[in-house]
């Protein structure tokens, strides 16, 4: 119809007989779509693409005095040879574990907790979303106080409840996990509202049924609320995974990066150190490479193991 | 008190001299960090320093000062034209130049404006455009300008950055322009602290202020714990002592802090080993050289201070900013660092300044020393070079000038009287000049900082790829602060493999 009216009163006195759609009239005709386009094409382009394929090449060249030459694989057999390498990689899997324990599991229960207020639900959503409109920067140094071992409020807290304080980010044992707790508190909010939205699509008849059935709250949760949501779930565990593999400022915010014995040193603050502080870009782009697999290939699992689910 | 020391110090040949490594050139870092610009105890090497001096000046600025004794115009080779390192005043030249000071500091600010002036009356052809900064250097800004670009024509770096400039090719060879005609006091500057702006014979950069470390201290916090603040501890045992006294004061002050994160860890760690007198690499600089017993004492230094005598407190992961906070809050009662952190804390901080002295670097065999430098864009015209350099030598290198007018800076309420920069040569019309120029308008108690002044230590540069070898000593340091099961020797044994893998792959 709309091809008729443009064509005109031949091609409409010749209903049946299509008008040839070339490549440049199709360009004509969509020119102002695809000059919006253009725009975020661009965009993409050139802060996106065109700064991965750069990383790409970079990972395989080395600068000095100015002359840049290939060295083939030489900065990913010296990045495999830095004792910092692995020790980064432990950490970065051992935060990613630690932060799904807390920052996936935690946010949810919440969710099914604010899910089950009548009244002040609003209230109770701004407040466990107010962390995350506080600057990451702010939120994370007050953290550093609050860790302080001397005047810090966790131990004075613990002290008050007659408990022995803590070292927290001043040891070995306990910097990473009080980084992981310090991140969770501040990124809760958001997956908790996420939670929230999916937890209120759920229709109410199902958990009326599983009432009826005699399933207590545990049971509706794992039985309802679980396998209702479980799309969103994914999602969002897709995306801690990738969140977290690429943790930087809290570590480099609460403990200089490294932490105790490099305890707190991950893979992007290694890539960080390299770049920025040892002027070894190869490396960097290396190791940034190597990054990108591991996450390229959690993100393959996800698929993979959602096309079998969707298959079964 | 400056003349005083330093001019005796020339009479006698005593701490004035300077020793070399490798005198002759403009490139004496040795690898293992072992460039001895200092000051040296025997008074025979103040002759020899002389003779080094002329003749690094002979063979490094070399050639074009020679030529140009005698004529400020000569050929040079290949170009076919005439050169003279002097900028022509019919030239028209505009040169963007970073570090100049920003809104929040009115002070600088108007002086760096009035020297602009000043300047303009000499080089009426010279537009300079300035890029004001709050912070001169950041590492990571500093390192994407490099790769982007985009430095200003006459860019500022620390003496650290050498190598990063270099490899980035940033930087223009200015070794012609450098001359006695062109920086008058180039002959006073210590030889040494231009080599640290020199690579393979050529010179980039011209020096800004330069500093050896040494023992800042609290000297209230000393008065109250008993202890004598005109005496700041020189070996690590009365470190420890004075550290301990302090620290049971209560109320969060702790008498010693460090450093153990952002790989200031292993900066700290390099500076007090040097200190004892030991070394972070050997002389291939391709090998760790600081597991030894000095190196153990340093970190079992620090390991007794925290968890034995109780020195040190809990609060770790110690980075740059934090010790001069605590200092500033009474908190502190000494750390090591160099000079300028009390311009710091008494400028930025608000900290009382006579609350602060300083001492030598404990163990008193050899300071770790440092600086800052102007570089030039590697595509700067010859004529930006010269208008650049002639700027420079106006602002920065002038006795009586830029940053040595001392009576500007009394009158604008800014601190005058911290030992730094220390990069004229003991003995020299220029230094002389600058200790008595300087001393008329201290406002800083310079008494309180005579000890660190009357016992120099031999500054020792730091060890190549030093950001590495940080990054690993970190860990070491945050081990000891942190761990009371920490084991010295195995610490120090993983850390010396560590960097000798990290430099076999530099």
């Amino acid at each position: 119809m709309t091809d008729i009216i443009e064509v005109g009163p031949i091609v409409a006195a010749v209903p049946h007989q299509r008008p040839r759609r070339t490549r440049t009239g199709g360009l004509r005709r969509n020119v102002r779509a695809h000059g919006f386009l253009i725009g975020a094409v661009a965009c993409f382009a050139l802060f996106s693409w065109y700064p991965m394929i750069r990383e790409f090449i970079m990972a395989f060249q080395r600068t000095k005095r100015g002359q840049t030459t290939w060295v083939g694989w030489t900065n990913l057999q010296h990045i495999t040879a830095d004792p910092a390498f692995w020790q980064a990689w432990r950490n970065t899997i051992m935060y990613t574990l630690l932060a799904l324990l807390l920052g996936f599991a935690v946010p949810f229960f919440v969710a099914v907790l604010l899910n089950e207020f009548r009244h002040g639900q609003a209230y109770l959503r701004i407040l466990v979303y107010l962390p995350v409109m506080l600057p990451q920067v702010a939120s994370t140094l007050l953290f550093r106080y609050f860790y302080d071992p001397g005047y810090g409020l966790f131990n004075q807290i613990l002290h008050f409840l007659s408990l022995p304080g803590s070292s927290w980010l001043a040891s070995k044992d306990t910097a990473l996990i009080s980084v992981v707790l310090a991140s969770t508190w501040m990124n809760m909010g958001g997956a908790t509202l996420i939670y929230l939205a999916a937890l209120q699509g759920i229709p109410g008849e199902l958990y009326e049924a599983a009432e009826l059935d005699g399933a207590g709250v545990f049971r509706r949760i794992w039985h309802v609320t679980i396998p209702q949501t479980r799309l969103i779930l994914s999602v969002l565990l897709l995306l801690q995974i990738v969140a977290t593999m690429q943790m930087f400022t809290e570590a480099f915010l609460l403990t200089g990066g490294s932490g105790p014995e490099g305890s707190t040193l991950t893979v992007v603050y290694l890539i960080y150190n390299y770049a920025f502080n040892f002027n070894n870009f190869g490396s960097a782009a290396a190791l940034g490479v190597v990054m990108l697999v591991v996450l390229a290939g959690f993100s393959g699992v996800y698929l993979w193991l959602e096309r079998r689910t969707k298959e079964a | 008190m400056y003349a005083r020391i330093y001019g005796e110090a020339t009479q006698d040949g005593g701490p004035g001299a300077l020793e070399y490594a490798k005198p002759l050139r403009w490139l004496p870092t040795t690898p293992q960090g072992s460039l001895i610009i200092g000051i040296h105890q025997k008074g025979s090497w103040m002759n020899t320093y002389r003779k080094m001096a002329a003749v690094a000046l002979a063979a490094g600025v070399g050639l074009s000062a020679a030529a140009c004794g005698s004529s400020s115009t000569k050929t040079t080779p290949g170009t076919g034209g005439s050169f003279s390192p002097v900028l022509d005043p019919a030239t028209k030249v505009t040169i963007s130049i970073d570090c100049a000071p920003a809104a929040n500091k009115p002070v600088e600010s108007k002086q760096w404006a009035d020297d602009v002036a000043a300047f303009n009356k000499i080089y009426p052809n010279v537009t300079i455009n300035a890029k004001p900064m709050t912070k001169c250097e950041d590492p990571a800004p500093f390192t994407a300008m490099l790769q982007g670009h985009t430095e200003t024509d006459v860019f500022y770096t620390y003496f650290t950055d050498k190598q990063q400039v270099l490899d980035s090719g940033a930087a223009a060879d200015i070794t012609k322009y450098v001359t006695p005609q062109t920086v008058p006091a180039l002959k006073d500057i210590q030889p040494a602290v231009l080599a640290l702006n020199a690579d393979g014979g050529k010179l980039y950069g011209l020096p800004r202020t330069n500093y050896t470390m040494g023992m800042i201290i609290d000297r209230a916090l000393f008065k109250r714990a008993g202890l004598d603040p005109n005496k700041p501890p020189t070996t690590w045992a009365d470190v420890a002592t004075d550290a301990a006294a302090i620290s049971k004061l209560g109320n969060g002050i702790s008498g010693y802090a460090d450093y153990s994160a952002a790989n200031t860890g292993g900066w700290h760690f390099t500076a007090e080993l040097y200190g004892l007198g030991g070394r972070m690499v050997d002389s291939t600089g391709k090998k760790a050289a600081f597991n030894t017993d000095l190196g153990k004492q340093v970190l079992q230094n620090l390991y007794d201070m925290r968890w034995k005598t109780g020195g040190i407190g809990a609060a770790q992961m110690i980075k740059w900013g934090d010790l001069q906070a605590a200092m500033a809050a009474g908190k502190l009662g000494m750390y090591i660092s160099a000079p300028d952190d009390i311009t710091y804390m008494t400028q930025t901080l608000k900290g009382n300044a006579s609350d602060y002295g300083i001492g030598p670097m404990p163990g008193t065999q050899g300071a770790l020393t440092g600086g800052d430098d102007y570089y030039f864009k590697k595509t700067d015209t010859p004529d930006q070079i010269k208008a650049g350099i002639a700027w420079l030598n106006f602002k920065l290198l002038t006795p009586g000038k830029g940053q040595f007018q001392y009576d500007r800076n009394k009158t604008g309420g800014l601190p005058v009287g911290i030992p730094e920069p220390e990069f004229f040569a003991a003995g020299s019309p220029s230094l002389t000049a600058d200790n008595s120029n300087k001393l008329a308008s201290a406002t800083l108690p310079v008494a309180n900082y005579e000890q660190f002044v009357s016992n120099p230590v031999t500054p020792v540069v730091e060890p190549p790829n030093a950001q590495a070898i940080y990054k690993v000593l970190d860990g070491a340091m945050s081990a000891v602060l942190t761990n009371k099961n920490a084991d010295v020797a195995q610490l120090l044994a993983k850390a010396e493999t560590d960097v000798n893998t990290v430099l076999a792959n530099s």
